[in-house]
């Protein structure tokens, strides 16, 4: 079974039609890819996953039950995990109180967290996403006292605390040091083994995508051109011309 | 964990304070419980406004009905202890209640819709005569008894009012080290974040604002039965811009910010009292100039150039690192 | 029974005639309320501040023109003295020494700051002038007239006019002139309109300048009525920021028409329904509207950023 599965989704806004019928999934434990010149679709397409827009036509579905139009809260309770593309932190809270905060909600009871210890339990769950992360140095320092690239850090760390079953990351490079990138693709790699889920990136940067992910799919103006392999996508013509232009 | 300056410092204010009324004449602990009794209420609105994020400006409206709730139960011959906890209660819902519109508009608009419910609730103070008397109040509030120890001495009644601050803040602290003052802290920082993150906006703004308002009506129980006298002056919007000023002075989002807000709303204007009419006018300058250099509050200051500090250090021991 | 039936008709007549004189006098309060949330929505697009100090920006100018005719000027020359110091003070000073150091702080701090101000502005005419209501002539003069058998003041029509004109007047200012629409392009983006070569700081300069001079009319146009008192901003901002709100925050003729409807709704409950509970209904009417359009009768939703 799978644990995404998008089926023939389209969606248009007025005349335009930025996604014509996209069909894909997601394995168990998979790393996915998705690349597209931009207007390709992917920004579409991850609102529709998010729910933060509905689809005209088919449906996106996460482990058998459709998602479409849920909240951001309801995805997050039902095991879904999002980075963001810009910063996003709890700029006042401490790093690791940024992480704590990331999984709280998801031990115990509403009324019985305003009982529980500080850390609910996560303290040594956080301790070591910290060191994971290599962020020990900063790690009682307000979040938003951070530069960018630990913010980033930060933010990535943020959405696998509670160990979601799937992760959708939405531009994890962008505005990353790029001697900071390989270091970012190791701990992601390091991730999905440990932790095992999930996960769907959104990606500029090909080298990244093509050295992190199992599977990549490969829009163009709203409909999937290609699927397969880094190798196989690499080696596909239509891919190289999509890209390059005609 | 508490530190151990922390605790020398809550000792040596602990001492201070039983301390104070043998030095103190009845005006002074007449003032020193009003303070105590803000300070309950600035420390409910600082869990509102510092830490959830949510501006509410009808604390004194919410404080107005927890006083009102006690004096009409304890004219009708309830008990004080039965009478504060429906007042309590009362609050309560109506926090529940103000915080909906919280859900629906967008922050700034969250200022007047709460300005304009303080407003509703001071017309119906002095409109509805048969229940609160109007304009002309409710006099001769009795202060409460204990298993036969009545608390109508000043100095009784001023030890009744500082155990039930300490209670109110110990239990605000436990409260806040919690994940329910995580969950606030969230809220404010970053409300988009926190719901992707399983956070319930809906169930903490609405706790933060009940909560809020609760403590309110402790203050508001106190109050009745400290002054013996209640009319609709003292919950009016004016008021509620107070206590939204002690919070923010003091240092907002602080735990002693409103603490210190409070003594510096309500002693300053004794203290300056040479200056009349011009106090206030003297107090709002003082308010504007230090919203330019120190946003954060008095409490901030401190903490300012700690930080600033701390980033230097952090940047000397990360250089090489990442 | 023919002299009952005329005593009904007429009655009814009275009826109808009470209805349309409140209405209109209605219509001229909320008019004025509308100057006064014009230059309350202008601020919030132009500088982002929030201004709860707009209250007592109306009753400085009253008393403004209060002492310029204690010292003998007619009333017209008062008030061109007094527009000229709300320019100067509330629009120059107000912009230079308050708001722009603030950029940056956040809005909280602006909402504190304008608090302190509104506070610091009404104490200081409490006690450098005086406590008590004094009264305030109408430009327009004390006299009424007959028309169609409602009794009619020159004031209120006065102030419809006055307050319709200065609206109307500003929305073409701002539409159809060049600074004007550098001025809406700054409240837009101000990035991009920098980027244009449009001189931000010129035009949000001006921004507060018509609002001084909005204030300065309003003050000019309702003291006649609220009489001129140290606490009088007090309602006068409130209703002006629930108008504001109700017609729409980001939208210059949302104003206009949340004035309009607070002032006459308002009328027409004091009247029929409780006077008591009269300044009560621009908040009903302000909580029905945000709870089904959260952005006001003409306001356009404002993007959630993600």
């Amino acid at each position: 079974m799978s644990i995404l599965s998008v089926r023939d989704m389209k969606k248009s806004y007025g005349a335009i039609q930025a996604v014509g019928g996209i069909s894909f999934e997601v394995k168990p434990g998979e790393i996915l890819g998705v690349i597209g010149p931009n207007g390709s679709g992917k920004t579409t397409l991850f609102n529709a996953i998010l729910g933060q827009i509905k689809p005209d036509s088919g449906h996106v579905e996460f482990e058998g039950k459709d998602i479409s139009g849920r909240s951001p809260l309801e995805l997050s309770r039902l095991g879904i995990g999002r980075t963001f593309q810009n910063l996003q932190v709890f700029g006042k809270l401490s790093l690791r109180d940024n992480l704590i905060a990331a999984a709280q909600e998801f031990a115990g009871t509403f009324w019985g967290r305003m009982l529980a210890p500080p850390d609910n339990g996560l303290g040594q769950r956080a301790d070591e996403m910290i060191e994971m992360f290599r962020l020990q140095q900063v790690a009682d320092l307000p979040a938003g006292s951070l530069s960018y690239g630990q913010q980033k850090l930060v933010d990535i760390a943020m959405a696998f605390m509670p160990k979601p079953r799937l992760v959708l990351l939405d531009e994890p490079c962008a505005g990353v040091n790029p001697s900071l990138v390989d270091g970012l693709r190791e701990l992601l790699v390091e991730l999905n083994k440990k932790q095992g889920g999930s996960f769907v990136v959104i990606e500029h940067n090909m080298d990244f995508v093509m050295k992190l992910c199992h599977r990549i799919v490969c829009l163009v103006e709203g409909k999937v051109l290609a699927v397969g392999t880094p190798e196989e996508i690499q080696g596909n013509r239509a891919v190289l011309e999509a890209y390059l232009g005609n | 964990m508490i530190s151990k300056q922390h605790l020398a410092f809550l000792g040596v204010s602990l001492a201070a304070l039983l301390c104070a009324p043998l030095l103190l004449k009845t005006y002074g602990l007449y003032l020193l419980t009003l303070w105590l009794v803000y300070v309950i209420a600035a420390l409910g609105l600082n869990l509102t406004v510092g830490y959830a994020g949510l501006k509410s400006l009808c604390h004194a409206g919410f404080m107005g009905v927890g006083a009102y709730t006690v004096a009409i139960m304890m004219k009708a011959g309830f008990s004080f202890w039965l009478a504060s906890p429906v007042a309590i209660v009362i609050c309560f819902a109506l926090g529940l209640v103000i915080g909906f519109p919280a859900l629906r508009v967008q922050l700034h608009y969250l200022g007047f819709a709460t300005l304009g419910f303080n407003l509703l609730l001071v017309l119906f103070f002095r409109n509805e005569e048969w229940l609160t008397g109007g304009t002309f109040g409710i006099q001769n509030i009795k202060r409460p008894e204990f298993l036969g120890f009545s608390f109508e001495g000043n100095l009784a009644f001023y030890f009744l009012v500082l155990a039930v601050t300490l209670v109110t803040g110990i239990l605000l602290a436990l409260l806040l080290r919690s994940p329910w003052g995580r969950a606030f802290a969230a809220l404010r920082d970053n409300p988009i974040r926190a719901e992707s993150t399983g956070i319930n906006i809906t169930a903490y703004t609405l706790m933060s604002f009940a909560i809020g308002a609760a403590y309110a009506g402790i203050a508001g129980a106190l109050f009745a039965t400290l002054v013996n006298f209640i009319e609709p002056a003292p919950f009016g919007i004016a008021n509620s811009l107070l206590f939204l000023m002690m919070v923010v002075v003091g240092g907002s989002g602080r735990f002693y910010g409103p603490v210190l807000g409070a003594a510096i709303a309500l002693l300053l204007p004794e203290l300056l009292r040479d200056l009349k009419d011009w106090y206030l006018a003297v107090f709002g300058l003082v308010v504007v100039l230090m919203m330019i250099w120190l946003p954060g509050g008095l409490l901030s200051l401190r903490e300012t150039l700690k930080l600033a500090k701390a980033k230097r250090n952090a940047k000397l021991k990360m250089e090489g690192l990442v | 029974m023919a002299s009952v039936r005329l005593t009904e008709q007429v009655n009814k007549k009275d009826k109808m005639t009470d209805f349309l004189q409140l209405l209109l006098s209605g219509v001229a309060t909320g008019a004025i309320y509308a100057m006064a949330a014009l230059g309350f929505t202008l601020l919030w697009q132009a500088a982002g501040t929030i201004n709860f100090a707009q209250g007592e920006f109306v009753m400085l100018p009253a008393f403004a023109m209060l002492i310029g005719m204690s010292f003998g000027l007619p009333l017209w020359a008062s008030f061109i003295v007094a527009v000229a110091l709300s320019i100067l003070v509330l629009g120059a000073a107000f912009k230079n020494w308050i708001v722009d150091p603030m950029r940056g702080s956040g809005v909280v701090a602006v909402v504190v700051a304008t608090l302190g101000l509104s506070i610091g502005l009404k104490s200081f005419t409490k006690a450098a002038y005086s406590a008590e209501p004094h009264p305030f002539p109408s430009i327009f003069g004390d006299e009424v007239f007959k028309l169609f058998g409602l009794t009619i003041s020159y004031s209120d029509v006065g102030a419809l006019v006055f307050a319709g004109v200065m609206v109307l007047g500003l929305q073409t200012f701002l539409n159809k002139t060049i600074t004007g629409r550098a001025m809406q392009a700054v409240a837009q983006n101000t990035f991009s309109a920098e980027a244009l070569g449009i001189n931000v700081k010129r035009m949000i300069f001006y921004t507060f300048a018509i609002n001084a001079i909005l204030v300065a009319v309003t003050a000019l146009l309702i003291t006649p009525t609220y009489l001129a008192k140290f606490d009088m901003g007090d309602n006068i901002g409130l209703k002006a920021f629930f108008a504001a709100i109700i017609g729409g925050f980001n939208n210059s003729r949302g104003a206009l028409l949340g004035g309009v409807l607070v002032g006459v709704l308002e009328n027409l409950a004091g009247a029929y329904l409780s006077p008591a509970y009269k300044d009560g209904v621009a908040l009903v009417l302000f909580m029905a509207v945000i709870l089904v359009k959260p952005d006001g009768l003409l306001g356009t939703p404002q993007e959630r950023k993600v």
